[in-house]
């Protein structure tokens, strides 16, 4: 189908889109890569009054890479950070995930912050960033605030970005030393959207035995969730902890809704299998770090 | 309405175009480019892909106003001026990548891309690398025989 129609907008600066954008306010909705976005205009979900085109300003592209993490701009392209040997140095979850999203046509057009702003909790990069416990900037005229991913997503596609905010990047911390992580979905097709998908972190001390261990969960409930098994794990060595207890401790706390391909039964068993493997994979990495 | 400038297959062309019209659209309806096909409109089926700026892209989800000031090459610009089949086109002809032909503009958009960053992907790379088009008749053999073809085609024109 065809979007409804809208007032198309192609500010020059940050300063003359974020007027736009508070001008506009709740009938405004911002265009970057949108892979997401036009889909749903197309598909007449979405019919906002204004759209903000941000392709055109300057800078927004930029990837940010420190040792203390990566920053990266509302312009920079999934295919642009996939491909980042410097992003995948200090944040190789990132990459690991991006090659889940979607197809390699989509990721050169879809921007890594545009999928955080559509918070969709079936997609790959919302469960990163809350992993992680990285943070998404938010810009409006003479104004700018850091939202950490834990307040960020507030429900399926919903976000704390306010009516005529722009979320100009967002910051993806490294990982300390001797951790690992891991992505691992089930997706009907290739690409398609995961109906169950695990990101795991762990963490190991010096004499490689568990300190930390917590999983992500896509498609698995309203917002990406959170599950800290360290607890179930126990404060064993990498290789000797319970990982099987960890995933039931998983299995328990995700609630899963049905849908046309798969039942809540199988997405919970699903969640369960792909963390005892996400955990493990992300354990043996942290070891071997 | 929104005056832009495309340069489509190397040709400059100056259209004007309502904000919400779809690039797909506006080669096809304004251009007359037809050559570009339009499957599902929301980004799954890849018969819409063409080069941006040398990039393939679904100009389903790109707004032709978007495209404006930019290069876009559908596959009515893969043939040399001549008529001269490109190699993925040579490749398709030959392995008869194709049945109805419908995916088939996408297909060599995608390819044509796949190729020029990775001459001489290996079989999972084509795979990955064709993943996001779908053919509803062949079953991809033959589609993924093209593509090692071409590979060939190419290296042997080098």
């Amino acid at each position: 189908m065809k979007p409804p129609p809208f007032d198309y907008h192609a500010p020059r600066s940050l300063g003359e889109a974020l007027d736009t954008l508070a001008e506009v306010g709740e009938h405004g909705k911002v265009l970057a890569g949108g892979q997401s976005l036009i889909p749903m205009l197309n598909m007449r979900l979405a019919a906002p009054g204004h759209l903000v085109d941000i392709n055109r300003l300057p800078g927004l592209a930029d990837l940010d890479v420190e040792p203390g993490g990566v920053r990266v701009g509302a312009l920079a392209r999934h295919a642009q950070v996939e491909r980042s040997e410097r992003v995948a140095a200090v944040q190789p979850l990132l990459r690991r995930a991006l090659r889940l999203v979607a197809h390699p046509v989509i990721r050169n057009r879809g921007t890594v912050v545009g999928s955080l702003a559509h918070a969709d909790p079936a997609a790959e990069l919302p469960a990163v960033l809350a992993l992680l416990g990285g943070s998404v900037r938010l810009a409006r005229p003479g104004a700018v605030r850091d939202v950490p991913a834990a307040a960020f997503f507030t429900g399926p596609l919903e976000s704390a970005i306010e009516p005529g905010e722009l979320a100009v990047s967002a910051f993806f911390p490294a990982l300390p030393p001797r951790s690992g992580t891991a992505f691992r979905e089930v997706a009907r097709r290739h690409g398609d959207y995961a109906l169950a998908g695990i990101a795991a972190l762990v963490g190991l001390d010096d004499d490689l035995r568990v300190t930390g261990a917590a999983v992500a969960c896509v498609s698995l409930g309203p917002v990406p969730v959170i599950v800290d098994v360290t607890e179930a794990a126990g404060h064993r060595p990498a290789a000797a902890a319970d990982w099987a207890a960890a995933a039931q401790a998983v299995w328990e706390r995700v609630e899963p809704e049905a849908d046309i391909h798969a039942t809540a039964a199988y997405r919970r068993h699903l969640a369960g299998v792909l963390a005892e493997q996400a955990l493990r994979d992300a354990a043996r990495e942290a070891a071997d770090a | 309405m929104h005056e832009i400038t495309l340069t489509v297959n190397g040709v400059v062309q100056q259209v004007a175009v309502p904000g919400r019209r779809l690039l797909s659209d506006c080669l096809r309806h304004d251009l007359g480019l037809t050559g570009t096909h339009v499957g599902c409109e929301h980004g799954v089926c890849g018969c819409c892909t063409v080069l941006l700026d040398g990039e393939p892209v679904r100009s389903c989800l790109v707004f032709a106003v978007g495209a404006d000031g930019h290069e876009i090459t559908t596959v009515e610009g893969l043939a040399a001026p001549d008529g001269t089949l490109s190699p993925v086109q040579r490749a398709f002809a030959e392995c008869h990548g194709l049945q109805c032909g419908f995916c088939t503009p996408g297909f060599l958009c995608t390819v044509t891309a796949l190729l020029r960053q990775n001459p001489a992907p290996t079989e999972e790379e084509v795979l990955e690398g064709v993943s996001g088009n779908l053919c509803r008749c062949t079953g991809y053999q033959n589609i993924v025989k093209s593509v090692h073809r071409a590979a060939e085609i190419m290296a042997e024109d080098r």
